[in-house]
């Protein structure tokens, strides 16, 4: 490690403040970006599975059949 | 080849291929983060002059690359759905617009942070740091396009004219520094001639480059993903696909 020691590397001197913001600003909208897909994908799935078991529509044939 | 274009054309087909290339992207994806961020944050020496606050390099120059790359991809998906009409296309252009929106945010934050203990300013109106915010602005106007029409064709269509007509400001941004008197520094990375900046503090800045390129593309997979989800809810193709889980 470059440091010596945890607190040379929080600090940095004296701009630790300026690099540890940048960092953890980033880190916010990379996990959004990652999170809100995944969180909208599981929603649209879960509504497709609950319309295709109220509909009751075999739409996979045998396959269909067989998940329910 | 042109059945491989034909397949990008394919919605179960691009559905598939999202669903096949995430689980091993997004492992990459962290790994590279990770470890370029640790390289960059622990391992790299101090810059001689900027002390270091130039740590913040190793976010601030990557996201500002793949912002305006990204710009290029939204702006070939847009040139593709105005040409040939192809669907996938305007989810493709869609599903990048907030992800570069994102990046360019990222980017023009990390360097007003940067800014401040190395010219003594959040914020100054210069060439670079201008035509950045522009770059901002057409990634939410194309967002924000499109939620604006209830026809989601016209929609695509005006999209993809505001995209391509963007295009104009990416060499912009680019060559800012050398066009007008600027406080930021120019490239430091150069593909002709030696990089101004030492292989210890370039290695890890590639790594994150190559890292938020891998983010880029999981992101916008994800997004379209997300989205042919919800387009083909009543294909026959995806009931069978939830159908079989």
């Amino acid at each position: 490690m470059y440091f010596e020691s945890l607190a040379a590397l929080w600090d940095m001197d004296g701009h630790g403040i300026y690099v540890w913001l940048a960092y953890l600003l980033t880190m916010c909208p990379i996990i959004v970006m990652v999170w809100l897909p995944i969180k909208r994908f599981r929603q649209h799935w879960r509504w497709i599975e609950a319309e295709s078991r109220r509909s009751g529509i075999d739409v996979g044939g045998a396959a269909g059949e067989s998940a329910r | 080849m042109w059945r491989i274009i034909h397949q990008f054309g394919s919605p179960p087909w691009v559905y598939r291929f999202c669903d096949k290339v995430i689980p091993w992207l997004m492992p990459i994806t962290i790994v590279a983060l990770l470890v370029g961020s640790v390289w960059g944050l622990l391992f790299a020496p101090t810059d001689y002059k900027q002390g270091d606050s130039y740590r913040i390099i190793y976010i601030h120059v990557p996201a500002a690359v793949v912002a305006l790359a990204g710009y290029y991809v939204m702006a070939l998906a847009g040139l593709v759905s105005l040409v040939w009409r192809v669907k996938l296309a305007d989810t493709a252009m869609r599903a990048a617009a907030p992800i570069g929106a994102a990046y360019t945010a990222i980017a023009l934050i990390t360097g007003a942070i940067w800014g401040k203990p190395t010219w003594g300013a959040w914020w100054v109106w210069d060439a670079r740091i201008t035509s950045m915010l522009i770059l901002f602005f057409l990634y939410v106007g194309v967002i924000a396009l499109f939620e604006a029409y209830e026809n989601k064709s016209a929609a695509a269509r005006a999209c993809a004219v505001l995209t391509l007509v963007g295009t104009v400001n990416i060499p912009i941004i680019y060559k800012s520094v050398d066009w007008w008197y600027s406080l930021h520094q120019p490239a430091s990375i150069k593909f002709t001639g030696e990089s101004a900046i030492d292989p210890s503090m370039l290695y890890p800045l590639l790594l994150m480059i190559g890292a938020f390129y891998c983010l880029f593309a999981v992101t916008v997979l994800l997004n379209m993903r997300a989205e042919l989800a919800w387009n083909h809810r009543d294909a026959s193709w995806l009931k069978q696909l939830v159908q079989g889980t």
